[in-house]
């Protein structure tokens, strides 16, 4: 039997007994009265594996699954959720979401998505390749690449290990709008962490590699040279003077600034007018030069979704084009608060993607000639309000486009509103791992807070 | 679900091990089967919490959420490895699935035996109460409401109220094989105010609020709901003022209570067991030495009533303590669980603690604060010549390793010639662990403790703290602001 019959089966046996139970609390709410209800429900299993100097440390078994139900009684509202799937512990789900409903106000705004707006078509993306890995299998390969780590460089003095996880579920979505939807995931990762230590001290450092398919994985030898390659860089780290310089953004933590964009033009945000970037929508936010695009639909990516949280259909559209923002990221309360339509964007977004300019790392930092390169954000000095913008950094101190030595125990600080129309550059070097796909960004110049 | 009456282990076992059909001979039948492998020690984690939470936004409560949660994890310990499964069925045959996959950690080996079991006798530091049916639904959506009159009452440049209410408890049962066999019922309360205020198109935001392992009634008694609007309107008010903070390393003034949150990140998490034990953490091999000026005291402290992050009994059984961890300047030991405690040969402090059932425990923070010292706190801002007061933060965060912390003030002032001059924006601050309290240079009498809103993540896990410190006078600290 192949592989992908094995596969297609165990999708349609984990969906079809999540279905029976959405179908039954659906059921169960109409009963009790409610005039619309919506559940979703998931099922997950997993591995992890933690491998620290060359032995196991922990070995992780998950299993996990919940149901959430919300009920509505007009315009009246109520959630519950519970992890027990027996028919006594659904029906207590239902009542109290039910008596939570007698209780709340009623809300003009509330509701299911429309109707019109359901997924009819549900795309197969790709996103499961479920991996049977055993323990052992587990512990070789995360030891495999902790080894690779240790054996990099003799100033590798400790380590926190490697750590192997492997998981899969199902969920699904059903409301009363008839909507009953349903797909299974997988996600894999690998990682690693080692310290090196000087006469100043010890430095760690880290990297990973996720994937739906295994296969995608970067080779756990490669994972362990990167974190050891990584970590050696921080050695002799100093600190430096209060200074107002250029700033790149390295492809791994330059995806934090366009999360904070996309905060800013969240539904929540701006119904309550908590944004920085409220009322900006057709108003030039970044240069000419920025073009940034949500793709839900990407087969085999981790951020694909056929539809959001509230059985919206997802589609591919622009968040900003020429440095112009396009559109808000809106589920159907937030858009009806609004008066605007569902950006199929219950949950959040799906594959936001910012389109590479042709510049690499080493030649962003010869544009740059002098400034910072940050590789490590600390702390959550980020104010959504008021876009003041003040966080920990560690990274290199850069002279005349070539990295001087490292650098840390500094702040970085400015306005997001501002630090957006000051971007200089877009790297080509996007960084696959997340849900937002982002190169090197250079801006134009922020405030360092040093000795 | 029935409400516990008290948390005695007969009673949370009726409530946790009775409907699955479990009685103590089979966790012992369990556990033994576990120690049919090389194994130190393993443990079964039963667990059954019940949570709500209201929301008011626009004037009107729009949402209510009721959830509850249940199950056992199985945990076996073999040296310095960890074997772990659990299942959200409390019964036999998964609690025999989870062992059996637990003790795989280890090759099959000589029986070692279960002691008899040792009631853990926990402290009496709250009572077992289940903070749900307390108060009506009905009055819990009153006080929200009420909440978001007072607020808006107090000045009309207050634009959006935003407030939540949420409670629950968790009843936990321990058995393992060292002979522990612990109960606790753990209640806990939370409200929440923040607010957004306008004036000439600048907008800024307050948010204060509180919680205790009571019930809701503390946040009528007292008009603390009421308080806790009025700080948060307060500080928005004072954000709308706010000027460019200043960059660059200077002294800096520490309010009292939350900014405690200092010592959390700073020196809390780098004196956690298992960093120390692995050699990670930038405090490791330092007991005995000076880490701290001599005017530091600090302790964590699992033992005060009410208080967010106390407990009975850690997540293993064992009570928690008052645990010394710097006195005058020397660092005295570390927060150890059971088995780092183990391994480094000491024995454990009671901050063996984990989320819940489903995740590994490791040792965890409680209440974490700062003894206090000889100066008022108007003596100690009077000693600066030029510098920053903070008295309110958000979160923080800390490399244990290379010691660097941060955390972001959200209410700070200048200080100029020993006087508080006019608000400055939020910033963060930057520091090294191990240097930072070597700079405290003036400690205040004024020791508070946070109102109860910590959370601390660790690997992935969340669990409730508390913090707190007196003023103090930190003589050199990186201030993030922009203005140069």
């Amino acid at each position: 039997m192949s592989r992908d019959i094995v596969k297609a089966r165990d999708i349609i046996k984990a969906q079809s007994s999540l279905e029976s139970v959405a179908a039954q609390v659906l059921e169960l709410a109409k009963a009790q009265g409610a005039t619309a209800a919506e559940a979703a429900l998931s099922e997950e299993s997993g591995l992890s594996v933690n491998v620290r100097l060359g032995d196991v440390e922990t070995i992780e078994f998950n299993k996990d699954k919940g149901l959430g139900i919300t009920v509505y009684f007009g315009q009246r509202k109520g959630t519950a959720s519970t992890a027990d799937f027996s028919s006594g512990a659904l029906e207590d789900a239902v009542r109290a979401a039910c008596s939570i409903a007698t209780f709340t106000a009623e809300d003009p705004y509330a509701g299911l998505a429309d109707a019109a707006r359901m997924a009819t078509e549900i795309p197969d993306l790709d996103l499961y390749y479920p991996w049977d890995v055993s323990p052992e299998t587990a512990i070789e390969l995360s030891t495999e690449c902790e080894d690779a780590a240790r054996g990099y460089d003799e100033r590798i003095s400790n380590s926190e290990g490697a750590s192997l996880s492997s998981h899969e579920g199902t969920r699904v979505y059903a409301n009363s709008h008839g909507f009953m939807g349903g797909y299974s995931t997988s996600r894999h990762s690998m990682s690693c962490s080692v310290i090196v230590e000087d006469d100043n001290g010890m430095q760690r450092d880290y990297w990973y590699s996720v994937a739906r398919d295994r296969h995608d994985l970067e080779a756990a030898v490669a994972i362990g040279e990167k974190t050891a390659a990584r970590t050696l860089q921080r050695l002799g780290g100093r600190r430096i003077d209060t200074c107002k310089v250029p700033v790149l953004f390295s492809a791994d933590v330059a995806g934090s600034l366009v999360s904070h964009l996309i905060s800013g033009i969240r539904g929540g945000s701006l119904y309550r007018k908590s944004s920085f970037l409220l009322d900006k929508l057709d108003e030039q936010i970044f240069p000419e030069f920025v073009h940034i695009h949500e793709r839900p639909h990407m087969k085999k990516v981790l951020g694909s979704a056929p539809y959001d949280s509230e059985g919206v259909a997802t589609s591919a559209r622009d968040l900003v084009r020429d440095g112009v923002l396009q559109g808000y990221v809106l589920d159907s309360y937030s858009a009806r608060k609004l008066k605007m339509e569902s950006t199929g964007n219950s949950g959040g977004v799906h594959n936001v993607l910012i389109e590479p300019g042709e510049l690499d790392q080493a030649a962003l930092l010869r544009e740059m000639g002098t400034g910072l390169l940050v590789t490590e954000l600390l702390g959550m000095g980020v104010n959504i309000v008021t876009g003041d913008y003040s966080r920990g950094a560690a990274g290199f101190w850069v002279e005349n486009g070539v990295i001087a030595y490292p650098v840390d125990e500094i702040t970085i600080a400015s306005n997001l509103g501002e630090m957006f129309m000051q971007l200089q550059a877009i790297g080509s070097d996007i960084d696959h791992r997340g849900n937002i796909k982002c190169g090197s960004l250079l801006i134009d110049a922020m405030t360092i807070a040093g000795s | 679900m029935s409400i516990p009456m008290d948390a005695s282990i007969d009673s949370v076992a009726q409530q946790l091990l009775v409907p699955g059909g479990l009685d103590m001979n089979n966790l012992e039948q369990v556990l033994a089967s576990i120690m049919t492998h090389d194994v130190d020690y393993a443990d079964l984690y039963f667990q059954a919490s019940r949570f709500e939470s209201w929301t008011l936004e626009d004037g009107i409560v729009t949402d209510g959420v009721h959830s509850v949660e249940q199950g056992v994890g199985a945990r076996a310990v073999s040296g310095e490895k960890s074997g772990f499964a659990y299942s959200d069925e409390i019964a036999l045959s998964p609690l025999q699935e989870a062992a059996t996959a637990a003790r795989a950690i280890a090759r099959q080996g000589q029986d070692k035996s279960v002691k008899a079991w040792t009631r853990s006798v926990g402290h009496n530091l709250y009572l077992p109460t289940d903070p749900l049916g307390c108060l009506g639904d009905k009055a819990k959506i009153e006080l929200l409401e009420m909440l978001d009159r007072e607020a808006r009452k107090l000045d009309p440049r207050v634009k959006e109220v935003i407030a939540s209410l949420a409670g629950g408890y968790d009843s936990i049962l321990l058995a393992a094989t060292d002979g522990t066999h612990a109960a606790d019922v753990r209640p806990l309360v939370r409200l929440n105010v923040s607010v957004i205020v306008e004036q000439d198109g600048r907008r800024e935001q307050g948010s204060a609020g509180g919680g205790c392992r009571r019930d809701y009634q503390y946040f009528i008694d007292e008009d603390r709901g009421i308080d806790y609007a009025r700080e948060a309107v307060r500080q928005a008010l004072v954000n709308l003022e706010a000027k460019p903070a200043p960059a660059g390393t200077m002294q800096v003034v520490l309010g009292s209570g939350w900014p405690g949150i200092l010592l959390h990140e700073a020196i809390g998490h780098g004196l956690e067991g298992d960093f120390n034990r692995k050699g990670t953490s930038a405090f490791s091999g330092r007991v005995g030495e000076s880490v701290a000026s001599d005017l530091c005291t600090v302790v964590d402290d699992g033992t005060l009533a009410h208080r967010r992050g106390s407990l009975n009994v850690d997540d293993e059984g064992v009570p928690s303590e008052n645990t010394v961890l710097i006195e005058k300047g020397v660092l005295k030991g570390y927060m150890q669980d059971k088995l780092n405690a183990r391994l480094m040969g000491v024995a454990s402090t009671g901050n063996g603690r984990r989320e819940s059932y489903a995740h590994l425990p490791m040792p965890r923070m409680t209440n974490t604060y700062m003894l206090p010292g000889q100066h008022a706190a108007e003596e100690i801002i009077a000693s600066v010549k030029n510098g920053l007061y903070a008295v309110n933060f958000g979160g923080g965060q800390v490399d244990i390793t290379s010691g660097k912390f941060v955390f972001s003030a959200s209410e700070a002032y200048m200080i100029e010639d020993g006087k508080i001059t006019y608000p400055v924006k939020g910033a963060t601050l930057i520091g090294n662990g191990p240097d930072v309290l070597q700079r405290v240079t003036m400690v205040g009498n004024d020791l508070a403790l946070d109102p109860g809103v910590g959370t601390c993540g660790k690997e992935g896990q969340s669990v409730p703290v508390g913090v707190g410190q007196p003023t103090l006078l930190v003589d050199g600290l990186t201030v993030g602001g922009t203005d140069v």
